[in-house]
């Protein structure tokens, strides 16, 4: 699978945040997007994921035999973890992993213990979500990312809110994906220890990737 | 299609570990009915004439409380982005929700309306055809309000714009339900107004969904 943006315009409140960036991601490959505040990394991000019309240029992507929407190939972690506090750990990925496969025979559930045990939430899930932590909560949210199949991984700040040992557990669980031929984009501050890693920085001038 | 049922699984069982919007809703609905008499006085005929109307009038405003949460919760805590990157096209994800209120606050308020009855002393003829149009017109009233908690999603206490906005789209779900019912007390044919109210529910189901994706999506960017 190819990721293909080419002149991408991205405006929001009618200041143009992102100005004729263009970007190429191919199987496995990992990019970092860097920039001060405001410099436009969760507005491309949500570009991406298809949540903001470009004001101008293409976001495409190059499948075969996949004509699925860009919105459907791709996880998107954003700064809200999507967890309802009222549900189980177990629940809430229950749902998310039922929801996003399209499948609600239930028969996914040794994928979700699977899912969980990856980010360490094995132990908690019968605890309802709103007892988690935060850290925790973001682990949930990140199971999400086992429990469903998709190409195309997009992460606004993933490391916020993680202590060391999750943050190993979310590297492991990247390389696992990008070792499978998925796309992982990041936006962060701290340095992500991804391998090989391409790096946009976001500001008054983007270089392309 | 299935992802449709699971959301909506998920929004009755969040509606029943919460229990709150529901209370809520229902309290409000016996509250405003308790006073009514308190404020018209003890004039049987005159209550039982205009029960229907009243029962009605305070189901909307009653089902109104609980609209604001729709999409509100799902916004607030980051699902809204991640349902829309389902396989469901938020078109369907705005009717799930809007089925989950249906299901979870219309229909209570609905089965306690004839409880309501008795203390506006509605005759009791008047009981199937009150409970009946109100099955049938509540999904407009679910549908129709899903609009406008899309529209008010990113304002700030938009619960009373919800009010403004939403009010007016049920005067003709009103009117048919009061007609419904009164033809069924008097010599007129049920069939008509009980058909268009029909109608109206229909109608409100396939518009109500659409326009309410299309407010989210330009609140969502």
């Amino acid at each position: 699978m190819l990721l293909i943006a080419e002149n991408l315009v991205l405006s929001r409140g009618g200041r143009t945040v992102i100005d004729g960036l263009s970007l190429r991601l191919s199987n496995g490959e990992a990019l970092l997007l860097t920039g001060a505040n405001g410099a436009g990394k969760t507005t491309l991000l949500r570009a991406l994921a298809g949540f903001l019309p470009p004001a101008f240029g293409e976001i495409r992507i190059e499948n075969e035999n996949d004509d699925r929407e860009l919105g459907e190939l791709c996880h998107f972690v954003g700064h809200l973890d999507g967890i309802k506090p009222h549900l189980t750990a177990m629940e809430n990925l229950a749902f998310w992993g039922a929801y996003l496969n399209g499948d609600s025979s239930g028969n996914g559930g040794d994928r979700l213990t699977r899912a969980l045990n990856k980010f360490g939430l094995a132990a908690l899930a019968d605890v309802p979500a709103g007892f988690l932590s935060a850290g925790q909560k973001r682990r949930l949210a990140l199971s999400r990312l086992a429990a469903a199949h998709r190409p195309l991984w997009l992460f606004d700040e993933p490391t916020a809110l993680l202590d060391a040992a999750s943050l190993t557990l979310l590297i492991d669980a990247v390389n696992a994906h990008r070792a499978d031929g998925g796309l992982v984009i990041a936006a962060t501050h701290l340095p992500l220890a991804f391998k090989n890693a391409k790096e946009v920085r976001l500001g008054p001038k983007e270089k392309a990737a | 299609m299935s992802g449709f049922f699971t959301l909506v699984g998920r929004d009755l069982r969040l509606a029943v570990r919460q229990g709150g919007a529901l209370g809520t809703a229902l309290g409000f609905y016996l509250v405003v009915v308790a006073m009514l008499p308190l404020g018209l006085g003890a004039d049987l005929k005159l209550l039982s004439r205009i029960a229907p109307g009243i029962l009605w009038i305070a189901l909307l405003l009653s089902a109104l409380l609980s609209l604001g949460r729709v999409f509100e919760s799902d916004y607030e805590d980051g699902s809204l982005d991640v349902l829309t990157t389902g396989p469901l096209p938020l078109e369907l994800v705005t009717a799930a929700k809007a089925l989950a209120h249906w299901i979870s606050t219309s229909v209570p308020l609905a089965l306690l309306a004839p409880v309501l009855g008795i203390l506006l002393n509605l005759e009791l003829v008047a009981y199937p055809a009150l409970v009946a149009t109100m099955i049938i017109g509540t999904p407009a009233v679910s549908f129709l309000g899903a609009i406008g908690a899309a529209l008010t999603l990113t304002a700030r206490r938009g619960g009373l714009l919800i009010a403004l906005l939403v009010l007016p789209l049920y005067v003709p779900t009103l009117i048919f339900g009061i007609a419904a019912i009164s033809a069924m007390l008097g010599p007129d044919d049920v069939a008509p107004p009980l058909l268009i109210l029909t109608a109206i529910s229909l109608g409100a189901i396939v518009l109500g969904p659409l326009a309410a994706a299309a407010a989210l999506r330009t609140q969502m960017q």
